[in-house]
């Protein structure tokens, strides 16, 4: 069912910039504030803990669990006819729950607090989505 | 200061339709503007306060204010926060008039989106949209994100999620108005298709064109007209984030919204004879009752099972009218019909059948945004006019 997933692309701005150029080359960034320490999600250029600007990127380990998940029946623009697909939050290693899909398996395989570990979807535009797969057993 | 008695609610009115294809936006703000103020006992003419939200065509208020020929505004507000903007704009109005910024505010909601249906997306998009809208949410499947949850954390179940239409159903029966007028077996909701899993079409709030509006009033203004009146007790409200990461899907801003209320009415849970609480899923008022604190967090589901919601005997009467679910969810956007249902209790006049015996103190909620990102929530407490 994930086969073709449409994948389409995010409108980049220079603040985000840099995180979509990075999921292109396979990787998933996060943003850690140089002043509380806190991790950032969605990335931004302030630190909504501490409201410090200094910010810096880091590389996430590309692993988390599933938060909530829900297949969806009825897709609306690109995912019109995509259905059904799994829309989710994961919970990453360093903190943040993100939106996301989840690819890679069937509805049996899908559940709360399933390992899952981060995939990328070229779209085409110079960017790629970070999605979920079960997590490869360690 | 506190709002508490300083305003009075004098007119409300929701449009009687369904389904409009023969008028515009515009139009239908008009004919809800002068039914609330012919249910006052107003006029246009009287008119120095005028609140709006999105859902307004043209530029914030000013487009619709031109249309209607509100020539002597003092005060406008054009607050947006979904379907929560009309209760909360009716708190706005109570703290204009107690402050003296205005004497009537008149409060207009109306669209079209069942027979015009609008552009995809005509709103600019904000900075978490490029983190969120390409995985593809919709609206049922935030809420079902919202619903897993919830089921995982307090063993929730979809049959407790569809007493809640079950009992809006009771209710929608009485209601010649209502869309959706037959009542349903929580069978029929569970076999219903379903949308977003776990959520089914009958878990889902109509799509209506319609509206209404509301008419605020200082106490000397209400004080001469002959049709009664609802005491404006207290409000609150309380955007509540995606938080930095952090989002919990298992509660809405009434953990915010409703105490402030309720402190500010000197009321509790337990004195409120009525209730309309936002509808657009039935997972929405479950977890909604929880917040305001009408049963223990996480104990919603065994609440609206045991028929706390069914007027008019029920612990908790709500929606008389059938509410999102049933009656009318008109643009979109529920927080007016929530206000109307409560003024007509506390007046009595809701639906013969449905009306709460006695009926003085009654709460209206508001929820607007998405229960899957970021929300408003805005509640209100109202009372009979000797309350």
């Amino acid at each position: 069912m994930t086969a073709e997933l449409p994948a389409p692309a995010p409108a980049v701005n220079p603040e985000t910039q840099e995180f979509w150029a990075a999921t292109a080359q396979g990787r998933l960034l996060l943003k850690r504030c140089l002043d509380c320490g806190s991790v950032i999600w969605y990335p931004r250029a302030l630190c909504p803990d501490c409201a410090s600007m200094r910010t810096e990127w880091f590389a996430s380990a590309g692993r988390g669990r599933v938060y909530s998940y829900t297949l969806n029946h009825r897709g609306q623009g690109a995912y019109q006819g995509a259905e059904p697909y799994v829309l989710a939050y994961v919970e990453l290693d360093e903190g943040p729950r993100m939106m996301t899909n989840i690819v890679g398996t069937d509805a049996d395989g899908l559940a709360v607090g399933l390992p899952v570990e981060v995939v990328f979807h070229d779209t085409g535009e110079g960017s790629a989505l970070p999605r979920f797969r079960p997590a490869a057993a360690n | 200061m506190s709002i508490r008695g300083k305003a009075f609610i004098a007119g409300a009115y929701e449009h009687p339709d369904r389904k409009i294809p023969d008028k515009s936006v515009a139009q239908v703000h008009a004919e809800v503007a002068v039914g609330a103020l012919a249910d006052a006992g107003l006029s246009l003419a009287d008119v120095d306060g005028f609140f709006c939200s999105g859902d307004a065509p043209g530029f914030g208020p000013l487009s619709m204010a031109d249309y209607l020929g509100l020539t002597r505004l003092r005060y406008v507000d054009s607050t947006e926060t979904g379907g929560s903007s009309y209760v909360g704009h009716v708190g706005h109005a109570a703290a204009a008039i107690a402050a003296g910024k205005c004497r009537v505010a008149l409060i207009t909601l109306a669209g079209l989106p069942r027979s015009q249906p609008p552009a995809r997306s005509g709103r600019p998009s904000g900075p978490e949209s490029a983190f969120e809208s390409p995985f593809g949410p919709t609206t049922p499947s935030m809420y079902a994100l919202a619903a897993r949850r919830h089921m995982h954390e307090y063993g929730t179940t979809s049959a407790q999620l569809a007493a809640v239409k079950v009992a809006a159903s009771q209710h929608a029966q009485h209601n010649p108005n209502a869309m959706l007028r037959n009542p349903v077996t929580a069978e029929e909701v569970l076999d219903s298709p379903v949308i977003s899993d776990p959520l089914h079409r009958l878990d889902c709030c109509v799509i209506s064109d319609g509206g209404g509006a509301l008419v605020v009033v200082a106490p000397e203004v209400a004080a001469g007209l002959s049709r009664p009146t609802v005491s404006v007790l207290g409000h609150g409200e309380a955007p509540k984030l995606a938080d930095n990461g952090r989002i919990d899907l298992t509660y809405t801003g009434a953990v915010w919204s409703g105490p402030r209320a309720f402190a500010e009415a000197g009321v509790t849970p337990a004195d409120v004879d009525y209730a309309s609480i936002y509808d657009s899923f039935t997972i929405t008022v479950l977890q909604t009752v929880e917040d305001l604190g009408f049963c223990e967090k996480g104990k919603g589901g065994a609440f609206v099972a045991d028929g706390a919601l069914l007027a008019p005997h029920g612990a908790l009467p709500f929606n008389t009218d059938g509410g999102g679910l049933c009656n009318n969810h008109p643009t979109n956007r529920g927080g007016m019909t929530k206000v109307i249902e409560a003024v007509r209790q506390l007046r009595g006049e809701a639906n013969a059948p449905v009306q709460v015996p006695d009926c003085e103190i009654a709460l209206a909620h508001g929820n607007g945004g998405s229960l899957g990102t970021r929300s408003g929530a805005a509640t209100l407490i109202l009372g009979r006019e000797d309350s």
